[in-house]
């Protein structure tokens, strides 16, 4: 049976690891490689680095960083931020990233989406979705949540998967770094309405909100970040308390 | 020496890295007499198989690879380029195993995408491995399980996880990205 994925994110800046609360003010989290090689051994089923600075000069810090994951680490890994064209996809590609996430630039020119799937195949292309309940329905925002679109988020999941999107990165940003739990409707909406993978992030609190999303969306995968790396809630343990509560999960 | 089949298809060097990481020497190639001389050859790749195929054609690689005596091991597109035919692109493949390589019916989530487990193993690739064991599989096309078939793996349908004809080994998932399960799997291929 295919198991539902637990996905560490790792929010990266200037090669170190952070993590926003609410989109905003940045705790350090520690060395991306040593927090990766810890999600690795206690059975991560893939990983996330977010690259949130992204400048053109941060660039190559980024592409050796991804060079070094790719060296160190036997799981798959996806990596995302500030990705504008086949160009930047193409160099993190190959430097080892398995998947790469567009977030604002998919949303600026569509086509970009087919023109990765084309080159790269679809299997690569996460497309990174952040929305937030706005007067009665649910938007999609862009460039880190600061940006409104005219975009209703199921109308952009249904999009992205025309266009050749392998997964959607389905973030809830009024759910993001609350710890109340994930955005269930939202994510059951998108999750029963196409039919690539859905992982659902923001939100996870306690492993009780792993299981809600896992047993009541057709998510595949569920995205944390600070959870984790502040230890509140150890992979195994989760992962344990998934299997016992029937959910499809890989223990190593 | 491990030569590792350079073609216009992605994730040749996580398996680079991954035999990096068991500490055997390896070659990205699409030199023939390299090819030819190595102890182990890998057919890795993420991608479209028709223009995959097409690629092999012009580098005359599909003559290489039928002539290769040493065990080879296909991964993901290698394994389905190693079928009779693909119903990507309509593509006719090496015809090296029996099978033809189908689309999943995307009346379910497609590609699968993720960790799973085997319905059976079968032959020394899987030694040290157990049916239970979750391997990583990213794809949306599947080769059909043929008398080749050495284990299967359940997603909408049996199909050929992995495949082995004489010399001629392949995996439907990546063994390079499957944490030490993967590693087990890749350390009983270059053992062989």
């Amino acid at each position: 049976m295919l198991k539902k994925r637990i996905i560490p994110c790792l929010d990266i800046k200037d090669g170190r690891t952070v993590k926003g609360i609410n989109f905003k003010g940045i705790r350090d989290a520690g060395d991306p490689i040593q927090l990766a090689k810890k999600y690795v051994v206690q059975g991560a089923d893939e990983l996330v680095f977010l690259d949130i600075t992204a400048t053109v000069e941060k660039r190559v810090t980024l592409v050796e960083l991804v060079k070094e994951i790719s060296q160190q680490i036997n799981i798959p890994f996806t990596v995302g931020g500030g990705i504008n064209s086949i160009k930047d996809v193409a160099i993190l590609i190959e430097s080892g990233a398995d998947k790469v996430s567009i977030n604002s630039s998919a949303v600026k020119n569509p086509t970009l989406i087919t023109e990765i799937a084309k080159e790269f195949g679809s299997q690569c292309v996460v497309v990174a979705i952040d929305t937030k309940f706005v007067n009665n329905e649910w938007n999609v925002f862009v460039h880190g949540g600061r940006i409104p679109t005219q975009l209703k988020t199921i109308d952009w999941a249904k999009e992205v998967e025309r266009l050749g999107g392998g997964e959607i990165l389905l973030t809830s940003m009024n759910n993001d770094g609350t710890k109340a739990g994930f955005a269930i409707d939202i994510t059951k909406a998108v999750s029963t309405t196409v039919n690539i993978p859905v992982i659902a992030s923001g939100g996870a609190g306690t492993k009780l909100h792993f299981k809600e999303v896992f047993q009541e969306t057709r998510a595949t995968g569920g995205l944390a970040a600070s959870i984790f790396h502040y230890g509140e809630i150890a992979i195994p343990t989760l992962k344990t308390y998934l299997k016992n509560k029937n959910v499809a999960v890989r223990l190593s | 020496m491990i030569a590792i089949i350079k073609y216009n298809a992605g994730n040749i060097h996580s398996v680079q890295n991954a035999l990096d990481r068991l500490e055997y020497k390896s070659v990205i190639t699409d030199d023939p007499v390299t090819i030819l001389s190595a102890e182990k050859v890998i057919f890795p790749g993420v991608g479209e198989a028709s223009s995959a195929m097409k690629y092999l054609i012009e580098k005359e690689l599909d003559k290489t690879i039928l002539s290769i005596t040493k065990p080879i091991l296909g991964i993901c597109l290698g394994l389905q380029l190693m079928c009779e035919s693909s119903e990507e692109g309509n593509t006719k493949c090496l015809g090296i195993f029996d099978a033809q390589v189908k689309k999943f019916p995307n009346t379910k989530i497609v590609p699968h995408m993720g960790w799973n487990s085997f319905s059976e193993i079968n032959g020394v690739l899987f030694r040290n491995i157990n049916v239970n064991d979750d391997v990583y599989f990213v794809h949306s096309y599947f080769a059909e399980t043929c008398r080749f078939t050495t284990a299967i793996c359940n997603y909408i349908q049996p199909f050929s996880s992995a495949i082995q004809r004489d010399n001629f080994y392949a995996t439907q998932f990546h063994p390079e990205k499957s944490a030490d399960v993967g590693e087990q799997i890749l350390k009983n291929f270059l053992e062989l």
